[in-house]
């Protein structure tokens, strides 16, 4: 029984994990602006086509840095474009701007990949099989979570401990407030991007040497379940969405395992219905219930 | 400024209507070139267009008409797919040809059908293409023969249990995937069915399924990009049994998943490139210098200059539009949907094109290919024909 449920447990904790430095980004930015990047997903695409065309022409050693400085460059410079004008606009716009970067982003990748599926780089030990029990799979699976967990302690004694960190803080409890203490707010909130990006560029990393193709719309599936898994968790709360990445990571396997497969996906929706109903805040949400 | 901004973007708009010479055919070209089939999409596309730089011009009726391509996207998408089809209609062509991709290809009959202009479908296999539509014709063969000739070579390599996956809610996979049940149980064999989500990267889990029921062989008929993903992740698992597809999977992209690893990957197809009868060469070695010349189609052939059988059937159709242009000695599209049922068209290089009653070539050839994991190219392993089906 238990050697029979090794490959989905494995392959579960994997994706959690992967969905979990995705989510991580788009809760970062939710307790912050309040914004809900949809362009997030695509930035993670982008990183993988960074990988590919980088790695054609330059060693891992180099490549892998960079990628990670392109993605920051764009999630940067998407901010500064699309989100950074309409600070002072109806959040409605600044999210429907979001929208638009996502889809924007997306064609250009259409655009300058010609549509065809990319095949992702094989990348030294990540990509060798490994042999677990009864189960084969990729060293990149056992990778996966321990480097998530990691990253994001990391990413929690940053929040904590350092003065970027208190101001990243003081920013999501009350933006105006932190304004007139005199809290640059555009460093603060390009920080956060810069780390949401840098988080994904490395998600990106572990996801497509799991699933080697990359296409232009591939980040948007993974994108949406790792928003879920930020509002599961309660959207704003670090710690909330990974633990909500892993359980919808080893839930949506075990659902395929039990024969359901086509019903994966609708578990994972139907997931994010049921939190929105009885627990709005999610699992380790702000409690206090926000004015509109 | 505005308003001249505006002024000049109305005239913008103007001008194509204005730039039409008198002696102008369209033909319209229905495709994909974006979604998941986008990729499949575009080098059909390049098989109409390297057919019309070929013969850029058409004698109807005693004169002498320039062809133009007239280029939509309809994405992938059975709804969106109604849209493109509509601008179709509207910009005036005459016949449409396309779309990769069955479930584009119904969505857009529908249209083509109410318009009265009439479709020729280039690789869409699923039976209800034709069989639903009045104006739609088809040069290549279908789903029940493809799924026949599938499920008799699993048979061939001793499978007696096969596992098919298909995606939720495609037409073209899921069409293909009972035909291949239907045949492979009557062979004697057994077949676990199961479907995955749009969208989905994770194949293990069903990969896992598969060998947990024991099956000898898989079959999978879907969009490339799944494929692709299927096939890496089936090799990591170290599978044993092959990969069955249909002519979907005929794609460099597959072969680029498949290079260097330990896996078998067997699809059935409309043409082989290494046919050395006739038309069929000389489109091979002209269509692959054509691409080297011009990089911008090389890049829509995922970058390679290996030739697509949907390329072939392009090809084939363009010239099939011709013929038909031909017959009906009129640019009208009435004319041609009356025309289309007596056109034979011998020279095509996936094989004699001439429809039967109820708009589908008459074709009873597939080859059956394996994917090369050391030249990254397809070996041909045989040809099946109708006749010889058990």
């Amino acid at each position: 029984m238990f050697n029979q449920l090794l490959p989905y447990l494995l392959a579960g904790v994997s994706v959690g994990g992967q969905y979990a430095l995705i989510a991580v980004g788009y809760t970062m930015v939710y307790g912050i602006l309040r914004l809900i990047n949809f362009a997030h997903g695509d930035v993670f695409t982008a990183a993988g086509f960074f990988m590919v065309y980088l790695m054609a022409s330059m060693p891992l050693g180099v490549a892998a840095p960079l990628v990670i400085l392109l993605t920051v460059a764009l999630g940067f410079t998407l901010e500064r474009v699309a989100y950074k004008p309409l600070r002072q606009a109806p959040r409605m716009s600044v999210m429907i701007s979001a929208i638009g970067a996502s889809y924007l982003l997306q064609n250009l990748m259409w655009y300058v990949t010609g549509g065809l599926a990319k095949q992702y780089p094989v990348l030294p030990l990540l990509s060798d099989s490994v042999q677990i029990g009864a189960a084969s799979t990729k060293v990149v699976t056992l990778v996966t979570p321990v480097l998530t967990v990691l990253l994001v302690v990391a990413l929690q004694l940053l929040i904590k401990h350092t003065k970027i960190g208190m101001a990243m803080r003081a920013v999501s409890v009350d933006f105006e407030t932190s304004q007139l203490m005199g809290i640059k707010i555009n460093s603060v909130i390009s920080t956060t991007f810069i780390i949401g990006s840098a988080l994904a560029a490395v998600g990106s990393m572990l996801y497509f040497t799991n699933y080697s193709t990359v296409t232009p719309t591939v980040g948007a599936m993974p994108g949406l379940k790792a928003f879920v898994a930020a509002v599961f968790g309660g959207i704003g709360s670090i710690p909330g969405a990974v633990i909500g990445a892993f359980i919808i990571g080893i839930c949506e396997n075990l659902i395929k395992a039990a024969g359901y497969t086509a019903f994966s996906d609708a578990f994972t929706f139907a997931l994010l219905i049921l939190v929105l109903l009885f627990r709005p805040t999610g699992l380790f949400g702000e409690k206090t219930a926000e004015k509109v | 400024m505005k308003k001249i901004l505006a002024i000049l973007l109305t005239v913008a708009l103007l001008i194509p209507t204005f730039a039409l010479a008198d002696n102008v055919v369209k033909i319209g070209v229905f495709e994909p070139s974006s979604g998941d089939n986008g990729a499949g999409g575009k080098q059909e596309v390049l098989g109409v267009e390297y057919a019309n730089t070929l013969k850029p011009t058409v004698t109807i009726g005693g004169t002498e008409y320039t062809v133009q391509l007239v280029n939509v996207d309809n994405q992938s998408d059975s709804s969106k797919a109604v849209t493109a089809a509509q601008e179709l209609v509207s910009s005036g062509v005459s016949l449409v040809l396309g779309s990769y991709g069955s479930g584009a290809s119904m969505a857009g009959g529908d249209v083509f059908a109410e318009a009265g202009v009439p479709a020729i479908g280039l690789s869409c296999t699923n039976p209800s293409v034709t069989t639903l539509c009045d104006y739609y014709w088809r040069i290549c063969f279908l789903d029940p023969f493809q799924g026949a000739v599938m499920a008799n070579f699993a048979n061939s390599l001793g499978a007696k249990k096969a596992y098919v996956l298909t995606m939720l809610g495609e037409d073209y996979g899921n069409g293909l995937g009972h035909y291949f049940t239907q045949a492979f149980e009557g062979l004697g064999g057994e077949v676990i069915s199961e479907t995955f989500p749009e969208g989905t990267s994770d194949f293990t889990a069903y990969i896992n399924n598969a060998v947990n029921a024991g099956v000898e062989a898989i079959f999978a008929p879907c969009a490339t990009t799944y494929a692709s993903l299927i096939i890496d992740q089936a090799a990591s698992m170290n599978v044993t049994f092959p990969l069955l597809a249909g002519d979907t999977w005929e794609s460099s992209v597959i072969l680029e998943a498949a290079a260097g690893k330990k896996v078998d990957v067997y699809v059935s197809t409309f043409f082989d490139e290494n046919d050395t009868s006739g038309p069929a060469s000389a489109f091979v070695s002209g269509f692959k210098a054509w691409l080297n010349e011009n990089a911008d189609k090389k890049t829509n052939n995922g970058g390679n200059d290996i030739v697509a059988a949907v390329s072939a059937l392009g090809f084939d159709g363009y010239n099939v539009a011709l013929a038909a242009l031909e017959a009906a000695g009129s640019i009208d599209p009435a004319d041609i949907a009356a025309a289309l049922p007596g056109v034979v068209y011998e020279d095509a290089v996936t094989g004699s094109i001439a429809f039967d009653e109820i708009g589908d070539a008459k074709k009873d050839m597939a080859y059956v290919k394996k994917a090369n994991n050391d030249t990254v190219a397809f070996d041909f392993v045989k040809t099946q024909s109708v006749a010889g089906l058990e």
